[in-house]
């Protein structure tokens, strides 16, 4: 059989690390790659189809050609267990999904230092690179859920391996087990929730359509839902650190080399949140539902409680990874509000962070780079020294706070928008409304630790001792216009990614029942 | 050109001239300063031309010949248009029958949400269009003297291109959303401008205030669109407008006011969110002329004057609003008296001058159209005294303390007497433009015939008495007697480039009253002149005894002084607002923060994880005997034995 183009844009970054570990240049064939992937991606998602979908009618395409059906490939068939295929599929979501993930990972292995800048072994670098951005490629592809948990796996592995072998600090190691613990821990709740999900439904395949359908039928009643949907909420919770499973995130993110904190902050990350819009909510409305108000609770502390902890960091890559968690609290809104306009919020959310944090993690990693301290207190004034990184560091903070004209704000006026959608001034506000004002406030608070940051990092008197640098190179300017570029697009004309997801959404909502 | 193209291009202009500066510009100061001049130039032509219908170029390519405003007299049923020269068309208003295009920036379903780039091009939007670009004009051509030789000069056009792109969004925006959008982008130009000279410290830290406490109000406006969103079904104008009346929940009406006057509260610097305006005074002097004087903090009162209808069936709201309007024009002013910055006692003028026009809008439908009146004439001679103040600074070497100054009449006769001017017509003397417009929002102020509004009058009436008061002091102090320091015996008349755009302000302050513009504002709802049917009458007798009395109290206190002969310590520092905001900030946020982020790192996470992990080492001793090793093994251990379980059963 041929390979379809969704399993070209899977396995390209896979193949390309097995050829570097067979020899091949590392950050030469990396490159390609990840070129190749975005240029794939970029003409999948033109010619994907974005009327097919519609009212109740979800379906993936599966770009398939000759072969029809397109029900991929059948790993497992055997007789009293569910079938096992591996096969990738698009919708609206996963479109937009593979988008960011084909231009992070690029801008990702575009920002990496050079073979001979890194110390240990490169090919390991580059290798655990193109594994975490093909794992995550693979995930948000796959029509099959147990290739879904699979591939994202295949993901966290390198992770953690690169934050132990090339991560910064001194406690790099310990951040890589604490990570995995949690993350791991994380997978396995994740993976009770699943066995349980396909048990209770009673499925016959993996097939995601087909278990929405099942689940359909199944008509489990709201208490079974919910002890079914609590360990999948908390396994994807965990993974998206919603809090109070957030701790992982910020010494990770800290403690990892660049491309990982960009990879995982920008794309990995969004798994959890991919997970509850694909399969929690549809599987499981009711549950999702019965939950949605201890979510709305973990939500605002995420927002509120972890937005004022920001506030208190005193050093630029802890105060990125926890203003990285805060924001997850958005997207979370825009999926307890259980509504059209939220989950489109939640996914263009989805994009517009992925992209705006993997450019803080990026300029992040070249002030490291150039000055080796990143705490507040050492650093000041430099944006004279590199103008060029303060600007586009004042553009990044801006697109995360949610600046009008980036993407950022499209969405999270979008999930502003949802939790009001159900307000009557009879009923007066409900919480999910008034988790909404709250998550109101959280704008006030990421734009003060935000500008606090820049202010003390880039603008005032340049801070004395510090060491003479040059402005950014080429090879770190170039990937940050990709993503500054794809921000102001999309947030200019957000109804690029809303003519994909709308329909997609649509389409899911009603065939789930939600 | 038709005005769905004129409209269009006054506010994509700046944004590609801004765009064009960022990407090839930004170490050409020159060549961005003439395109950013050129573009306001053509912006200000355009936006003429909008509004007045006769001055387009029709399609048959003859030029309808120039009528002055002023010969509208009947303007209540005549929208500012004419008649069509025998087309066939009847009358028509300033856009016609054409249709102004409107793009869908988010568009989920009609009846779910929608939310459009449109244009909304009324009376209100068009005059609004003139001010900001006539006065954006003045200022570019003003800096391109002011800031020559600057190292970031690319960086200031370009700053200054994004801010007029914002503020026209803001004027013409035709929904809610729209405005909110703009709203964040005049912050941000606003944040680059106070900014500028970035490496100095003060002005980094003002322009983080002003962006913050900004930020705050937007908590606010945001949610009352929200709101207002659900409970008249719009957040477009023209949809608020048509639905307001069916309205049936009182009190929501009233809070969704209120939140979206938070908005204005911050923009427009009202107390208690006025602190950030007299820092914002850290960014270049023509910056402050136009948007910290003229233009971006009238803003907040545009918006509440583009709702009025809504604030005026919101009684409650509206007194709130006359309490805060009246409140800060007596704080600001109050401050004023003590300053020896010429920049910040402007400033503070600024927060009082707005106070009153906020204070208008609170005073129902007649009284927003008095607080826009006062919005225009106050913008062009609050703009004539910020570029007056900026001519000084430039020729005494950047000097700002008045009581360096003195001595400058014989050294700058230009500058001195359009300040004299501007300063006439901001302490409203009798028949300049400061004058009709005060009067009417006083006359306005008691014809509300409630508690609140007589309040605000006689409120209102005394910040007229100290309006005179410290602007005489400053005038007599910075620009009479002889000079205070080297800085200023040596200051010589500005070049033409600075001067030109003072004397068409001065102009412009002096006779724009006469030249219509009542009559084009006021047509919307009121037939009131307040030129026409100016009576004397007991506010008309007060307000022109507490001029003289302020202007004479001054010129009896500060003629020849070297230095102030009167400390009053708690105006003097603004009377600490600033430390108790900064106790407050550090209390709830920096000190909550702390604690949170102690309480993250070792409850948070010890329930979480630690506990957890401590439990099973408990089980864990009492099976050592069965194995050796640590938890934390054991954990990933577990994990990876599911991991490889899972790949096995894969590959």
């Amino acid at each position: 059989m041929t390979p379809t183009i969704l399993e070209i844009i899977v396995l390209l970054p896979l193949v390309a690390a097995l050829a570097i570990a067979i020899g091949a240049p590392a950050r030469i064939t990396s490159l390609i790659a990840s070129f190749l992937v975005l240029g794939a991606s970029l003409g999948t998602a033109l010619n994907f189809d974005r009327n097919a979908e519609g009212v109740g009618n979800f379906a993936f395409q599966y770009f398939a050609g000759e072969q029809g059906g397109g029900h991929g490939r059948t790993i497992l068939d055997i007789a009293g267990f569910p079938d096992i295929s591996l096969a990738f599929g698009l919708d609206g979501i996963s479109v937009v999904l593979m988008l960011l993930t084909a231009i992070v990972l690029l801008a990702a292995i575009w920002m990496s230092p050079r073979e001979d800048k890194i110390e240990g072994s490169s090919k390991l670098y580059y290798i655990c690179s193109l594994l975490i951005g093909g794992g995550a490629m693979g995930a948000f592809l796959s029509t099959d859920l147990f290739f879904l948990y699979a591939f994202h796996e295949l993901a966290l592995i390198p992770t953690f391996l690169m934050i132990g072998l090339f991560g910064n600090g001194a406690d790099r190691v310990r951040t890589a087990w604490k990570t995995t613990i949690y993350l791991g821990v994380g997978s396995i709740i994740l993976l009770v929730g699943l066995i349980a999900a396909v048990v209770n439904i009673g499925a016959e395949s993996f097939d995601i359509p087909s278990l929405i359908a099942a689940a359909k039928d199944a008509n489990l009643s709201g208490t079974v839902q919910m002890w079914i949907y609590l360990p999948l909420l908390i396994g994807f919770g965990i993974l998206v650190s919603l809090f109070p499973f957030h701790s992982w995130a910020p010494d990770a993110y800290a403690d990892a080399p660049t491309p990982v904190a960009m990879l995982h902050a920008g794309v990995l990350k969004k798994f959890g949140l991919y997970g509850l819009i694909r399969i929690g909510a549809p599987l499981f409305p009711e549950g999702a539902e019965s939950l949605s108000h201890i979510l709305l609770l973990l939500l605002a502390c995420n927002i509120i409680v972890l937005g004022l902890v920001t506030i208190a960091q005193k050093r630029l890559d802890k105060m990125l990874g926890y203003s990285s968690v805060m924001h997850m609290g958005y997207v979370f809104l825009g999926i307890a509000s259980g509504t059209h306009i939220g989950l489109v919020g939640a996914v263009v959310l989805m994009f517009a962070h992925g992209l705006s944090v993997a450019l803080l993690f990026g300029l992040c990693g070249s002030l490291r780079e150039r000055y080796g301290s990143l705490e507040f207190d050492k650093l000041g004034g430099v944006a004279k020294v590199i103008p060029e990184a303060g600007l586009l560091f004042g553009f990044a903070a801006f697109a995360s706070i949610g600046l009008p004209g980036f993407t950022n704000f499209a969405a999270e006026v979008m999930v502003f928008f949802s939790g009001f959608q159900a307000y009557s001034a009879e009923t007066g506000f409900t919480p999910l409304q008034w988790t909404t004002v709250f998550a109101l406030w959280g704008v006030v608070i990421s734009a003060v630790y935000m500008l606090r940051a820049y202010r003390n990092v880039f603008k005032g008197d340049l801070a004395e001792g510090l060491p003479a640098v040059s402005d950014l190179r080429w090879n770190e300017k170039l990937p940050i216009f990709l993503l500054l570029g794809t921000l102001l697009v999309t947030g200019f004309i957000p109804e690029i990614l809303i003519k994909y997801v709308r329909p997609a959404l649509e389409g899911l909502m009603i065939a789930s029942g939600q | 050109m038709e005005p769905n193209l004129l409209a269009w291009s006054i506010l994509l202009l700046p944004l590609l001239v801004a765009t064009v500066i960022l990407f090839f510009l930004r170490n050409a100061g020159g060549v961005a300063g003439f395109l950013a001049t050129a573009s306001a130039l053509i912006t200000l032509v355009f936006a003429v031309m909008l509004a007045h219908p006769e001055l387009r170029f029709s399609t048959d390519g003859a030029e309808a010949p120039h009528h002055e405003e002023g010969h509208h007299k009947d303007a209540a049923s005549e929208k500012g248009g004419k008649k069509d020269d025998g087309h066939g068309h009847a009358e028509i208003d300033l856009i016609g029958d054409s249709e102004v295009a409107s793009y869908p920036w988010i568009n989920l379903g009609e009846d779910v949400l929608k939310i459009d780039i449109g244009l909304k091009i009324d009376k209100l939007s068009a005059g609004m269009m003139l001010i900001v670009t006539f006065i954006g004009f003045l200022v570019h051509l003003f800096s391109l003297g002011y800031m020559k030789g600057d190292e970031g000069l690319g960086r200031y056009f370009g700053a200054l291109a994004l801010f007029m792109f914002s503020m026209t969004g803001i004027v013409l925006a035709d929904n809610f959303v729209m405005m909110f959008i703009f709203w964040e982008l005049v912050g941000v130009s606003s944040y680059l401008l106070i900014s500028h000279w970035y490496t100095k410290p003060s002005a980094a830290d003002a322009a983080k205030k002003a962006f913050l406490t900004n930020r705050i109000g937007d908590f606010g406006f945001m949610l009352g669109i929200l709101i207002l969103w659900k409970l008249c079904g719009h957040f477009s104008f023209d949809g608020i407008q048509a639905n307001y009346g069916e309205i049936k929940n009182d009190l929501m009406l009233n809070v969704a006011v209120l939140l979206i006057f938070c908005g204005a509260l911050g923009k427009s610097a009202q107390a208690p969110l006025h602190v950030w305006l007299p820092d914002a005074m850290e960014g270049p002097t023509p910056v402050s002329a136009l948007i910290h004087a003229a233009t971006m903090v009238a803003a907040g009162v545009f918006m509440m004057a583009r709702i009025g209808y809504l604030v005026a069936v919101a009684e409650i709201a509206s007194y709130v609003i006359i309490c805060v309007g009246a409140a800060t024009a007596l704080i600001a002013a109050l401050i004023a008296l003590q300053q020896s910055d010429i920049k910040k006692i402007l400033a503070y003028s600024t927060l009082s001058q707005l106070g009153y026009m906020i204070m208008a809008q609170g005073c129902g439908t007649y009284g927003s159209e008095a607080g826009m009146f006062h919005l225009y004439t106050h913008a062009f001679f609050k703009a004539l005294l910020f570029l007056g103040s900026g001519a000084v600074i430039y020729a005494c070497h950047h000097e700002q303390n008045i009581w360096k100054m003195g001595g400058l009449l014989r050294r700058m006769p230009i500058t001195t007497i359009t300040f004299a001017i501007g300063t006439a017509a901001l302490i409203a003397v009798p028949l300049t433009s400061g004058f009709w417009s005060k009067e009417h929002i006083l006359h306005q102020a008691l014809e509300t015939g409630h508690i609140y509004g007589q309040i605000a009058h006689w409120v209102g009436l005394f910040v007229a008495l100290l309006t005179p008061f410290y602007m005489t002091r400053l005038f007599i102090v910075a620009f009479l007697g002889k000079p205070k320091s080297q800085n200023a015996n040596h200051a010589l008349e500005v070049s033409p480039v600075m001067f030109v755009p003072l004397v068409l302000l001065t102009a412009v302050s002096l006779f724009s009253v006469y030249l219509g513009v009542p009559e084009w504002l006021l047509a919307q709802h009121s037939s009131v002149n307040p030129i026409g049917d100016f009576a004397i009458n007991i506010t008309s007798i007060c307000s022109m005894g507490a001029l003289v009395i302020g202007v004479l109290a001054a010129l009896v206190i500060y003629r020849g002084k070297d230095k102030d002969p009167i400390t009053i310590a708690p105006l003097r520092d603004k009377f600490y607002i600033d430390e108790l905001y900064q106790k407050i900030v550090l209390i709830c946020q920096d000190l909550v923060g702390k604690l949170f982020d102690i309480l993250d790192r070792y409850l948070v996470e010890g329930i979480v994880a630690k506990l957890p992990a401590g439990l099973a080492l408990g089980a864990g001793i009492a099976l050592r005997r069965l194995q050796a090793g640590n938890l934390q093994s054991y954990a990933f251990f577990f994990a990876f034995a599911v991991l490889l379980l899972i790949f096995i059963l894969i590959f």
